[in-house]
């Protein structure tokens, strides 16, 4: 392997290492996402990111994945934005920011005397602390097999998965022979995959754990009434649910499947893994995820240090604390939008370049990333996030027989 | 009518009872189907895909080795195959004019 395997990570107190050193701003209840918003508008280009969550109403799920985000790697310092009656719990979430060693202030407009003090004070702090973080944070060597890296595909055309999802799949096994943790999502997606995913699991424990969840998510996508499928979709000639979960598959390569996780849970070594983002119990607050963006969170709270994205139809989404780097399967959609893609898999069409060759580069982008080269969508300032309320049971001691 | 199908179609898998468009067709392209030829009735459209052979209603829609599908009627190699004629084994397909059921 030709790339270098090694560059410049951040060093937290955990031992885990960033490949950014980001400033997270955080409103905890919609009503004070205009605050917050106001707060991080001047510094957006500085590495400073706006996530939040909207609801008012107490929910495990979305405190565990505030949690993970902010004690993220990538995350180095916590602003929460509070309007003061949400039921969120602000005082846990900044217990366990301070706990990690990063700079952490809370900010509620209730009691600062409303809108305008409150963007003044939020923006003295993350003065501050930008100048702070410049000088504390310890930069360290950092190797591949440290990377947790995440895939996802969105606005998916029939394309998505004769090239930029199997090109994914040469890159997750290049990253699975490295060592580093690969991780990619099962939604509605994977419908109609589950045997053949069941068969790759490293114990037979784990093929069972596959099957059952595969078989919640059947039950609850019907019981919504219509699959991960939208019309687009169609338009590109994808016609049912199975045939995109072909398609979404080839995302994972050929390694063998190490480990089934929820949101939040840290992959606990090297090798490949598939994260459930199906809720459990009844379905009970909508569909599972309701865009990508939403994916792309889960993904990172298990400490996705990047995101590989592949597009058909062309998405322009980033995301906040993650870089995600955009692997575009369609060659026409890369000439209409090569501003947004970052890499152009519908060569492979073209017959410009074979899979094996594209799944290099892409791995090759993986390790510019890590060593700071921004992605483009960063340097477009994309920085989506979503939140929503989400039911899970922990998994269980099957699940990670690693 | 280039002598090379394959920069037109691509069967991923062996056993696949379809190929997909690596370009688009227009109106009028000769495909040459084992010994058969036909004629694109309409625009198909780069990722569509239509029947590599005579497929009988019922009958499983395999692309990447893989059911994707049944088709609801019988379908002739060369035609179009989407939601008009074949639908999903597990959860329908949502559109938005609902031209299928």
């Amino acid at each position: 392997m030709s790339a270098k395997t090694e560059f410049q990570g951040f060093l937290r107190q955990d031992g885990r290492k960033g490949i950014r050193n980001t400033i997270l701003v955080v409103y905890l209840v919609e009503c004070a996402h205009h605050v917050a918003r106001e707060i991080v508008y001047p510094y957006r280009k500085q590495g400073v990111h706006l996530i939040g969550f909207s609801g008012c109403y107490p929910n495990q799920y979305a405190f565990d994945m505030m949690a993970r985000l902010c004690t993220h790697p990538n995350t180095g310092g916590v602003l929460l934005v509070s309007l003061g009656c949400e039921s969120f719990d602000r005082r846990g979430l900044a217990q366990l920011v301070g706990e990690s060693g990063r700079p952490v202030e809370t900010l509620v407009i209730q009691e600062r005397g409303g809108t305008l003090i409150t963007i003044d004070e939020g923006q003295i702090w993350l003065e501050k602390t930008l100048a702070e973080l410049e000088e504390t944070t310890t930069r360290v060597t950092m190797s591949v097999d440290e990377l947790v890296v995440g895939a996802i595909c969105g606005g998916s055309d029939a394309t998505s998965g004769i090239t930029a999802n199997p090109a994914i799949g040469r890159c997750f096994d290049l990253l699975v022979e490295n060592n580093a943790s690969a991780i990619f999502e099962e939604g509605g997606e994977l419908i109609g995959c589950e045997k053949i995913m069941a068969d790759r699991a490293v114990t037979t424990a784990l093929g069972e754990e596959i099957l059952s969840t595969m078989e919640k998510t059947a039950h609850y996508y019907t019981t919504m009434g219509h699959g991960s499928f939208a019309v687009g979709n169609a338009d590109g000639g994808l016609t049912t649910v199975e045939e995109k979960s072909m398609g979404a598959y080839a995302k994972s390569g050929s390694s063998p499947i190490s480990g089934l996780i929820k949101p939040g849970d840290v992959p606990p070594a090297g090798g490949l893994y598939l994260l459930d983002i199906v809720p459990d119990g009844d379905a009970r607050f909508g569909f599972p995820n309701i865009n990508d963006t939403a994916e792309i969170a889960e993904l990172i709270a298990c400490g996705a240090h990047l995101t590989l994205f592949s597009t058909g139809r062309g998405s322009v989404v980033g995301s906040a604390i993650s870089p995600v780097v955009k692997v575009c399967a369609n060659p026409e959609t890369y000439r209409r939008m090569s501003g947004d893609m970052d890499v152009d898999a519908g060569r492979i069409l073209e017959g410009q370049a074979t899979l094996s060759e594209v799944g290099q580069e892409i791995f090759a982008q993986v390790l510019d990333v890590a060593g700071g080269a921004p992605t483009k969508s960063e340097s477009l300032g994309h920085q989506e996030f979503v939140l929503t309320y989400k039911t899970f049971e922990p998994i269980g001691p099957a699940c990670l027989p690693v | 009518m280039p002598d090379d199908q394959s920069s037109l179609l691509l069967r991923i898998a062996d056993e696949d009872n379809v190929y997909v468009l690596l370009r688009n067709l227009n109106a009028g392209t000769r495909l040459k189907l084992g010994e058969r030829t036909v004629v694109c009735e309409t625009l198909l459209e780069l990722g569509h895909k239509i029947a590599a052979c005579n497929i009988t209603e019922g009958e499983k829609i395999v692309k990447y080795g893989a059911p994707i599908g049944s088709a609801t009627r019988d379908i002739r190699a060369g035609e179009h195959v989407h939601l008009h004629n074949i639908k999903s084994d597990y959860i329908p397909t949502y559109t938005l004019n609902s031209e299928t059921d």
